[in-house]
């Protein structure tokens, strides 16, 4: 059979495979941020008044529309990447979402939806802070025991859905929500014993995190723990592609009935891939209890220290398509969005909600790439569906 | 008796195909097709998979839109925008995967898509199933639902739903591919009688012998054109070689089987299913190196749950499982491939074969855990690589890249993968469920060639088949099953109206008894 350049074939095969999922991609963040200026238009009074007279005085209306989205979305980007603290600040938000991301990537990949990396993280955050404020342990060896710390308990909170699901069919959707609500109790519940409550605080908050056990600072907020996250993507990539582990993986997530006919333990593997989710998300928490914040040192484990990472992680994973670089540039997307977010509230008086907006609208036109195929033309002639959770890929 | 292409006379009545050409891309899945139905006929339209047989029939039906080429109904031409369109003209159509509801009823199923208003009619539609039923002596209970019914039965009601829109004209799509040996006797049966009432058929299929049975004119595709029509007297030799385009040897040439010491033994094995009923029901016996022991049986009686007991994915109740010695009783699928079994599944893309895999992952899915495929936790993917360009020539797997998708490669081709797979390494025994089910006659030549191969090297070969002309072809040794038991084990010169008998629940020797006082029938099929 005549192969003419088989390899110069897959490779346009994959390059227009990719480039479809990136033109969508950013079609969608275009898309994003035209429905963006519409609300933010919409929702200042005073430049919406103007509109009023749309038709006596057409430049006043759009003048005042053109300044307030202009001002907003420069704020926008100057906050994200207009400076390098401002870039600093990104890598700093992105990091425990590149690796909350993983966690739910991976798992999608295993053909499980890890609603759990909320809860994850949260024990991770609790394990980490604790070996950093309690233990009294020499420099690098302390940051290494308390980021151990992390990725166990992140693992364990993991590990047992996996378990529940392998051995009695549990839905590891209902068993996840369930643990993030634990975790939130253990969390707030931990706060008031004397082994996590500051000493002499009556409110729930836990002392500080040791220097010896601080992400060293690299510049303003760009912290070691950044680069971590950029090493558990790698891992990740070898693991799915190269590894035995991450063949047992997508052959689980493809069709577990050929996969146990073949051989595979899909019990196993699920308890596995959770286990490893459950250790990536507990990164994400470690992230933000051993991260330094503005000031230099990290903030104090608080009920609400790993804010809604979990959740975020779940856009992020989609956003990236379960594939590590994806979620790489996915997180550095969102990490820039609420960097510059803070950036656009001060300067531009735009609520903070305005950048979780288009988060979602960015997620909602990605997921719905027909909807953004009918919107943009020219993407019209590249049909077929893209694969959120890339476990088909 | 082959005619070469030549225009077919022109009737003014009946249903014309004339000159269709539907392309998809690049490709050209029909080039100028003609083809001409008229009423009270059976026309087999014969080619392997991919030939652009269904292609064809969705055109017809107004699934797809031709590129060119018109269709013509008694001298007028038409237009068919939808299936709607299509079944208005008179065209009914059953599906190779039925189009029922499976939760609803037969006459809820035979209203859906009717209803009239807002209310459902369920009294109008037992009466339509009632009548349709009388009409064309095919009974069916109107208030059976649709999922607790035999395939076969399943079938009937897809042929009543076309009726009962009367329909003129009917396309059969592979109708016979889901059927057991019985069930294929009734439909030829009721076929016959729609054709004496005056409907047309297109009966679609690559199995000769239904040709040869039951056909008025035959059409053969190949690659999307008309290569020939053919007389119903048309030997199988010759039909397949117009169907594959080159001679195609039907019969396996085997040699004796020179059976060795005895491998697999099998004691008293009783297995339930997932719902608690007892589906193998003390079965023993032995494959010993070296021969194939074919498992017939209809459909449904046992077979599949045996072979997943063997291979550990269904727990074993009582009864032992033993290979070379080792005992595998209620093992792990894990365990019984490095003793050493080969297992090609019944249903291969549900669970032999993984289509978002590539071609090179599938054919390692159960050996990359271990060298020379894995380097302790790394893929050694130049192996893995190495290995599929390798069994890609050796077992004549059509791709242009071994990095395709498994998805890509026809029926054919994604079996000849399950089966490079398993014959590929040291076997001891290999437990084969229908390996040859919506393959086409290319490779089911090609396949039973390997497994005889297999059989010669003194592996155990275990066949589970519900095709007599396959059991006929490969075994060794017959091993009947029915409702979970053995009926008996006979020698591979049984007849096959015996082994039909057998099949359906008789011993050997009633078996024998009724097949003498009724010497005619079930003869020729």
């Amino acid at each position: 059979m005549a192969e003419p350049e088989p390899r110069t074939n897959r490779l346009r095969a994959w390059a227009s495979a990719r480039w479809r999922d990136w033109t969508i991609t950013l079609a969608a963040f275009v898309l994003a941020l035209i429905v963006g200026a519409i609300l933010m238009i919409v929702a200042d009074p005073e430049v919406a008044g103007n509109f009023a007279y749309l038709f006596t005085a057409p430049g006043l209306a759009l003048g005042a529309a053109w300044t307030k989205v202009s001002t907003a979305y420069s704020a926008l980007l100057m906050g994200a990447v207009g400076s390098p603290s401002a870039l600093a600040a990104t890598t700093a938000a992105a990091a425990p979402l590149i690796c909350a991301g993983l966690a739910v990537g991976l798992a999608f990949r295993a053909g499980l939806f890890n609603i759990g990396a909320q809860g994850q993280a949260v024990v991770g955050s609790m394990a980490a802070a604790w070996v950093g404020f309690s233990l009294p342990l020499p420099p690098v060896i302390h940051l290494i025991v308390a980021v151990l710390a992390g990725l166990i308990a992140g693992a364990l909170w993991g590990g047992v859905v996996g378990w529940l699901k392998a051995r009695t069919g549990a839905h590891e959707v209902i068993v996840t929500i369930m643990m993030n609500y634990i975790a939130s109790g253990l969390l707030a519940w931990a706060l008031t014993t004397s082994a996590f409550q500051r000493p002499g605080r009556s409110d729930p908050i836990s002392p500080e995190v040791a220097g010896s056990a601080t992400f060293p600072q690299i510049f303003e907020q760009l912290h070691v723990g950044f680069f971590v996250a950029l090493a558990a993507a790698l891992v990740v990539a070898w693991v799915l592609d190269r590894s035995v582990l991450g063949f047992s993986i997508r052959a689980v997530g493809a069709n577990p009935h050929a996969a146990g006919t073949a051989g595979m333990n899909v019990g196993a593997t699920t308890i596995i891939t959770m286990a490893l989710a459950g250790a990536l998300a507990g990164l994400a928490g470690v992230m933000a209890a051993l991260g330094p914040s503005v000031n230099g040192v990290p903030t104090p484990l608080s009920e609400g220290l790993v804010g809604t990472v979990g959740f975020d992680a779940i856009t992020v994973a989609l956003l990236g398509r379960s594939k590590p670089v994806g979620i790489v540039f996915a997180g550095l997307l969102f990490g820039g969005l609420s960097a510059g977010g803070l950036a656009m509230q001060s300067v531009a008086q735009t609520p903070l909600t305005l950048t979780l907006v288009l988060q979602a609208l960015v997620v909602l036109f990605v997921a719905a790439p027909q909807l953004v195929a009918t919107l943009v033309p020219f993407l019209k002639a590249r049909k077929g569906s893209v694969s959120l959770t890339g476990a088909d890929a | 008796m082959i005619r070469p292409v030549a225009d077919e006379a022109e009737h003014g009545t009946g249903l014309q195909l004339k000159s269709i050409t539907k392309r998809f891309g690049t490709f050209v899945a029909n080039d100028a097709v003609d083809l001409d139905i008229r009423p009270g006929e059976i026309h087999c339209l014969l080619g392997e998979n991919g030939a652009g047989k269904s292609t064809l029939m969705n055109v017809l039906y107004g699934l797809y839109q031709p590129d060119g080429g018109e269709i013509v109904i008694d001298g007028a031409v038409q237009h068919f925008a939808n299936p709607k369109a299509a079944m208005a003209a008179g065209i009914g159509m059953v599906h190779q995967h039925f189009m029922l509801v499976e939760v609803f009823t037969v006459a809820e199923n035979m209203i859906l898509g009717r209803e009239p208003g807002l209310v459902v009619d369920l009294k109008a539609g037992r009466a339509t199933v009632r009548e349709l039923s009388a009409r064309y002596n095919l009974p069916v209970d109107p208030d059976a639902v649709v999922e607790d019914l035999p395939v076969g039965v399943q079938q009937r009601v897809e042929i009543l739903k076309a009726l009962a829109n009367d329909a003129a004209y009917l396309i059969l799509d592979e109708p016979t591919a889901v059927l057991t040996p019985q069930e294929i006797d009734e439909l030829m049966v009721v076929l016959q009688r729609l054709r004496d009432e005056g409907k047309g058929i297109v009966f679609i299929t690559h199995k000769l012998r239904e040709v040869r049975a039951i056909a008025d004119r035959i059409t053969v595709l190949r690659r999307g054109r008309v290569v020939g029509r053919a007389e119903p007297g048309t030997s199988e030799n010759e039909l397949a070689q117009l169907m594959v385009g080159r001679a195609v040897d039907l019969t396996v040439s085997k040699q004796h089987a020179e059976p060795g010491p005895v491998r697999l033994e099998v004691e008293n094995l009783t297995v339930t299913n997932s719902a608690g009923a007892v589906v193998v029901d003390g079965i023993s016996f032995e494959v010993a190196g070296g021969e194939i022991l074919c498992v017939a049986g209809v459909q449904g009686n046992g077979q599949s749950e045996l072979a997943d007991a063997l291979l550990g994915n269904l727990p074993v109740l009582s009864g032992s499982v033993r290979l070379d010695g080792h005992d595998l009783t209620d093992g792990t699928p894990k365990r019984a491939i490095i003793a050493g079994m080969g297992f090609v599944p019944e249903d291969r893309q549900h669970d032999g074969f993984i289509g978002s895999f590539t071609i090179a992952e599938n054919l390692v899915l159960n050996r990359f855990d271990r060298p020379p495929f894995a380097k302790g936790a790394a893929l050694d993917l130049e192996a893995i690589n190495g290995n599929a360009l390798r069994l890609r020539d050796e077992f004549d797997i059509r791709t242009p890249e071994v990095q395709n998708l498994g998805s890509s490669l026809s029926g054919g081709n994604a079996q000849k993968v399950v089966l490079a797979r398993e014959l590929s390494r040291e076997l001891a025994v290999l437990v084969a469920s229908q390996p040859t089910r919506g393959v086409d006659v290319g490779a089911i030549e090609f396949l039973h060639k390997r497994i005889v191969a297999e059989r010669d090297k003194g592996t155990a070969v275990m066949l589970v088949s519900t095709e007599l002309e396959e059991v006929e072809a490969l075994a060794d040794r017959v091993l009947v099953m029915y409702r979970g038991r053995v009926v008996g084990i006979v020698g591979p010169d049984t007849p096959r109206d015996v082994l039909g008998m057998m099949m359906a629940g008789c011993s050997y020797d009633e078996a024998v008894a009724l097949a003498a006082a009724a010497p005619t029938e079930g003869g020729d099929r």
